[in-house]
């Protein structure tokens, strides 16, 4: 199988790392080899932060190279923008409508891009998605990070079985509860299925 | 284990795993991204090895040597700049030789993700004569873990695991296997090998020569080396990661994957080269390999068409090598998001009291180094661990103590504890007046929250007494230490002031924990009231991420990212900000 490439970026402390690490485990459980790089340390501290998961029957590099994601799940709009050249032309970009504006926007020394999402979806197959509210609703903002992977994991080939399963394995004990839930949400929340 | 265990690991994870199946006794070492995870991994086997966080890596580096000659397997791990700290005891446990095997990991960081340089392991290792290892992947590094070992021993060397963030911080599979039960060696009183006084070294040096004359002619026959006959157009000699991305870029070309990258196995070399039409070397950093080829006499390509600066990819070879046109999307052109400190880090409260008293900060390595971004702006130098308190004092002999009337000396209470210490008993020594705040956090901050001898816990989990940074500052004989709340900033700036303006030395704790640590749970947020707001701004000085403006000018706090450190309340003069418990 050709291998598959799908990249999460966001702010520092946003989750990406436990996500990055559900969709690895689903992956791995199914048999395919994986490959995943993170970030650690000081970039974690708010900053903007990437990681790649690769997964097919075998890969060698551990990061996605530009022009060559399938899928770009965005934890913010503006780091949306920032790698969507990663996306390759019939890429998908799933995207936490959701703004958090850099040091230099807050004090004034740069703007935060208008119609972000609009723009991407002239170029991209686009799905956006208000996870924080969705989060929110259910009581823990913090899990919006897994609305976001439900929404993700809608389009591709698992079984809500198998997600389940990694997040019981992956989360602390007392969160599986509220982050399942939180999958479930993201995975009803479009009934449009695109396969990735 | 009856059948084979395969399980999805961090580089990090893989290492320490290695470490662990090769039968480690021992282990020490001091945090450091990219390295940190090896210890927090080889924590879980405690019951079967001990392992401890050392203050700095000179002395991780000399816990495993003792280790080593007691007769057991030893190992420390650091970042590379840790190598420069710890190559005092690298340079001569050289000599010394091993009796139980002694690794060091040492982990690059090519691109700087999280260090202040980009220096090459690999140049240290060959001038200190000790041989690297080099993986490529997760299981790679669990496998040459337990090869170190054995190299270390069979050779009575050190060994070098050199690893790179893009490897410590992947993961991929690895399979386990049972801990070696490794007989620990006996010891016998030996001064020519142990005692290194000059005519004793002499000995040891022609030793050394000896050793790798032989480990280089043997290490053409080692398994961790590969050769991988395809196409031969092409020819690549490559290790570490820069071995995936050419396997990516140009699966046909055939490749000398090195496993040993000191000494080079120069046979094997020189049989590979042979058979290309045209032979790449390629590296991330330094032209270590190619220097070394092209001093034998052999033709390559390397450095002329790839860089000395940050990490490889497999579009960066495809477009030196193949020159493929790749027709890449071009980057959209946006506003930069540089690492900031949390919303309730009392680092942010110290430096908002430093800037509103126009004091300039010699600073040092930790998260508080990112006081030098605005809005903040207080942090004008930093160099390395330990550096803030000495530069300082530099300052001050150079000019006199009315220059630094205007500064003082920034530290984290882990950095103080590595190498600041001694930087405080020079300064105390030749007598400087100036005055040094030692941000006490209660953790080592920027590497994900490590202990230290400060906080009274170690990495096995015991606890164990604290040492007292206000003792330990007054037991150095400085007359004036003062602690103080981090968040009580009317206290901090009368204290700063004054303190500043004494013709003696001095120390000023600020405490408060760091607002990741569990033990600070957050009890309220911070909420502005847009009726009583006067857009004044004095709120949004200290830079808070959760402190944002809304389309009309009053101030919004998020209440997902605020941690109810209450400072933007304390700033604001107009009762807009107040509590909303929890």
């Amino acid at each position: 199988m050709v291998t598959k490439n799908i990249m999460i970026v966001g702010v520092g402390g946003q989750g990406t790392l436990l996500t990055s690490r559900i969709l690895g485990g689903v992956m791995t459980d199914s048999g395919y080899e994986v490959k995943m790089s993170e970030v650690h340390g000081m970039a974690q501290r708010g900053g903007s932060v990437v990681t790649f998961v690769r997964y097919g029957s075998e890969v060698f590099e551990p990061i996605v190279e530009e022009g060559c994601a399938d899928v770009l799940i965005a934890f913010e709009k503006l780091e949306a923008l920032r790698y969507a050249h990663f996306l390759k032309p019939d890429g998908v970009l799933i995207v936490n409508d959701q703004r958090m504006d850099p040091m230099p926007v807050v004090m004034g020394a740069a703007e935060y891009p208008g119609n972000i999402i609009e723009d991407l979806s002239k170029q991209y197959t686009v799905i956006s998605v208000d996870a924080l509210s969705e989060a929110k609703k259910l009581g823990n903002a913090q899990v919006f990070n897994v609305v976001i992977l439900g929404v993700a994991a809608k389009h591709m080939d698992f079984t809500i079985q198998q997600w389940n399963a990694v997040i019981e394995r992956i989360v602390k004990p007392q969160f599986a509860d509220i982050n399942k839930k939180a999958f479930d949400v993201g995975y009803n929340l479009y009934s449009e299925r695109k396969k990735l | 284990m009856s059948e084979a265990k395969k399980v999805m690991m961090l580089g990090n994870a893989a290492i320490a795993r290695g470490a662990y199946e090769a039968g480690v006794k021992v282990s020490a070492a001091y945090p450091g991204t990219p390295s940190t995870e090896i210890s927090e991994n080889l924590v879980q086997y405690k019951d079967e090895l001990y392992c401890e966080w050392s203050p700095n890596e000179k002395v991780a580096a000399e816990v495993a040597i003792g280790a080593s000659m007691a007769g057991v397997r030893a190992m420390c791990s650091m970042k590379h700049v840790g190598v420069n700290v710890a190559s005092d005891p690298l340079y001569t446990v050289s000599y010394i030789g091993v009796s139980g095997g002694l690794v060091l990991v040492a982990a690059d960081d090519p691109g700087m993700y999280s260090s202040q340089n980009e220096q090459d392991t690999r140049m240290i290792a060959r001038a200190a004569h000790v041989p690297v290892l080099e993986p490529s992947d997760s299981q790679e590094a669990k496998d040459y873990m337990i090869e170190a070992f054995r190299i270390s021993e069979e050779y009575d060397t050190p060994v070098i695991l050199r690893t790179t963030t893009r490897l410590a911080h992947s993961q991929g599979m690895v399979e386990l296997c049972d801990r070696t039960d490794v007989p620990d060696r006996t010891y016998e009183r030996d001064i020519a090998k142990r005692v290194m006084m000059p005519a004793m070294a002499k000995g040891r040096h022609l030793v050394v020569e000896e050793r790798e004359k032989r480990l280089e002619a043997d290490s053409c026959d080692l398994a961790v080396n590969r050769v991988e006959m395809r196409d031969t157009k092409i020819g690549v000699i490559a290790s570490g990661i820069p071995y995936q991305y050419v396997r990516e870029a140009i699966p046909d070309a055939s490749v000398l994957k090195l496993g040993i990258v000191n000494p080079l196995p120069r046979k094997l070399i020189e049989d590979f080269a042979a058979k290309v039409d045209r032979l790449y070397i390629i590296e991330e950093l330094e032209p270590l390999i190619e220097l070394q080829v092209r001093a034998w006499g052999i033709d390559c390509i390397g450095k002329e068409i790839f860089t000395v600066q940050g990490e490889y990819s497999a579009n960066m070879i495809r477009k030196a090598i193949l020159h493929e046109d790749l027709a890449l999307t071009t980057p959209a052109d946006v506003p930069g998001r540089p690492p900031i400190l949390c919303p309730g880090c009392p680092h942010r409260s110290v430096y908002t009291v430093l800037a509103g008293l126009k004091l300039h900060a010699a600073g040092d390595i930790g998260c508080y180094t990112l006081g030098a971004i605005a809005p903040l702006s207080v942090v004008d130098t930093s160099v390395c661990m330990g550096s803030s308190i000495s530069t300082l004092h530099g300052m001050e002999k150079a000019k006199g103590k009315d220059y630094i009337r205007n500064w003082v000396a920034v530290i984290g209470d882990s950095t103080f504890m590595h190498t600041g210490v001694n930087a405080l008993m020079n300064s105390f020594y030749n007598q400087s007046t100036g005055t040094v705040l030692i941000l006490d956090n209660s953790t080592t901050g920027m590497t994900g929250h490590q202990d230290h001898a400060a906080t009274g816990r170690t990495l096995q989990g015991d606890t164990v007494p604290a040492i007292s940074i206000y003792d330990l500052c007054r037991s150095i004989g400085i007359r004036s230490v003062t602690e103080v709340d981090a968040f009580d900033i009317q206290t901090l700036e009368k204290v700063v002031r004054e303190e500043v303006a004494k013709d003696e030395l001095s120390v000023i704790i600020t405490r408060f924990p760091c607002v990741m640590l569990k033990q600070r749970p957050v009890t309220h947020r911070c909420v502005s009231d847009p009726d009583k707001c006067r857009k004044c701004g004095m709120c949004l000085k200290p830079g808070c991420p959760a402190i944002t403006k809304r389309e009309d000018g009053t101030v919004a706090i998020d209440d997902t990212l605020c941690n109810g450190c209450d400072l933007c309340k304390q700033l604001c003069r107009f009762s807009a900000i107040s509590d909303e418990l929890l």
